[in-house]
């Protein structure tokens, strides 16, 4: 009998992406180029995280055309964004055959309470956390994937770097209580009891961990892959760069040798501008996109 | 078998779930990620992951040339899914460029996108029953040569043979049992 849509298939396919880069892309032309510098995956949206938040106003879910059109361009996974708790902005996209969906806080949220119940799609799910009762409270929902919140769009890598650690000493944390501490742990934490069992039995989180918002440079990627990450979302820092090929080259290259800093030396030659960043402090406290979520 | 030395190829993918697998078995694994490691292997796996990320990464480290010139010599190599595609002479409607090792014709995402990923019961010829894990999975269209098929799907190749080269479509590092791993290894 073929069953479809179970855990391990949704989780596996998260399995399948780890130490690649995934990329966000606007047109089928980028995810071309993206596919072509060694993408694992490509993110299709309208526009690229840091427009959106020059833009302003509500950003909601990309035009199906733009999904399909990437859709047929490229061969490796195509992921899409629904904002938080919008169900039916998710029911679409997995009717348009996406391979995954991000509930994403680059998008503006549809529900102040609530995330979407993922388990009741076939498609699955990632989401973002800046803690481990965040991640633990989506993987609960049914998320079979987590990335770090980051900050979107600012090409400022300080923010991602903040929630790995955070998350990287709660697993620590747990895992050094007895067994008798645990359910006040979780009380505390806000996490699912048995999810957090799962925790303390592998000492890590028990679906892939992505690290995503601010990634800039392939030093960015070595980094959050040096602390404990399974892999890379890029969002602006490839199309918002001079030369996006060779940055794009250069950042699936990093995660793969990130711990070889001959290599990564190599390949951080000569790769032009950089996005232009965003000093977080500048940022009012709410249009920050990582304090989104529930 | 034990202490045979097997390489995972670490460029992209799930490496880590094959090092586990054959952990288990007793075997001695590396991660690899440079071309000079493979002369050492007694066995390599190239793993699941994104085809054409690994194709990429494999021309540009120069591991490619390394990996053909081994396996034919003799070095048993596996290939899972994206590794599957990596090994076939030729892939249906796609000029992606290929190790070119195996007399297989291998039609990428061929059960569909990932709604259509599924599990299932699968019987293969000189190991038995398993449980199959298949992710937006290729299956091979066509063999020739020495290639022998070991297991088919709905009618659909999933398991091949050539000599020391084995490909699968299925994921046999994310379920428990380690026939596959086992049957490899007794090439090594």
């Amino acid at each position: 009998m073929t069953e479809k849509g179970t855990y391990v298939v949704k989780t596996g396919l998260a399995q399948m992406l780890k130490g690649g880069v995934i990329m966000d892309v606007t047109s089928a032309e980028q995810a071309k180029m993206a596919e072509e510098a060694g993408a694992c995956a490509v993110m299709a949206l309208e526009r690229v995280p840091a427009d959106i938040r020059s833009a302003g106003g509500v950003a909601r879910m990309a035009d199906p055309s733009v999904v399909i059109k990437i859709m047929e361009a490229v061969t490796i996974p195509v992921m899409a964004k629904c904002r938080i708790g919008h169900f039916v902005e998710a029911q679409v996209l997995e009717a348009l055959g996406v391979d995954y969906i991000d509930e994403s806080e680059v998008l503006t949220p549809a529900d102040e309470k609530f995330h979407v119940h993922k388990h009741d799609f076939k498609v699955p799910f990632v989401c973002g956390a800046k803690n481990l009762g965040e991640a633990l409270r989506r993987i609960g929902e049914g998320a079979a994937m987590i990335r770090t919140k980051g900050e979107p769009g600012t090409g400022n890598v300080v923010e991602a770097v903040k929630h790995i650690r955070q998350v990287n000493a709660e697993i620590r944390w747990i895992c050094s209580l007895p067994q008798e501490e645990l359910m006040a742990a979780a009380k505390e934490i806000q996490a699912p009891y048995e999810l957090l069992q799962e925790v303390v039995r592998l000492q890590k989180l028990p679906v892939v961990n992505f690290a995503a918002g601010g990634i800039a440079t392939p030093s960015d990627a070595a980094l959050m892959m040096q602390l404990g990450c399974d892999g890379i979302f890029v969002g602006s820092g490839i199309f918002k760069s001079s030369d996006p090929m060779r940055r794009a080259r250069s950042i699936v290259a990093a995660t793969t040798y990130y711990n070889d800093p001959q290599v990564l030396a190599e390949i951080s030659k000569n790769l032009g501008e950089a996005m232009s960043g965003l000093e977080i402090r500048t940022i009012k406290e709410e249009e920050r996109m990582q304090d989104r979520g529930w | 078998m034990a202490g045979k030395r097997v390489g995972i190829l670490a460029l992209q993918g799930a490496f880590l779930e094959h090092e586990s697998a054959f952990k288990r078995c007793g075997a001695q694994t590396s991660l690899v990620r440079r071309a000079e490691q493979i002369k050492t292997l007694d066995a390599l796996v190239i793993p699941g992951g994104e085809s054409t990320a690994m194709g990429t990464l494999m021309t540009r480290f120069g591991l490619d040339q390394a990996i053909i010139s081994k396996a034919r010599a003799g070095m048993p190599v596996w290939g899972t899914c994206a590794g599957m595609i990596l090994l076939a002479r030729e892939v249906v409607a796609s000029k992606q460029p290929t190790l070119g090792l195996m007399d297989i014709a291998v039609r990428r995402n061929a059960f569909g996108r990932q709604v259509d990923s599924f599990e299932a019961e699968l019987v293969i010829e000189g190991i038995g029953i398993t449980r199959g894990v298949f992710i937006r999975a290729p299956y091979v269209e066509r063999v020739w040569g020495e290639t022998k098929i070991l297991c088919e799907y709905q009618e659909k190749i999933v398991m091949v043979e050539e000599n020391n080269l084995l490909a699968t479509s299925f994921h046999p590092e994310l379920t428990e049992t380690l026939d596959i791993q086992k049957y490899f290894l007794q090439k090594a």
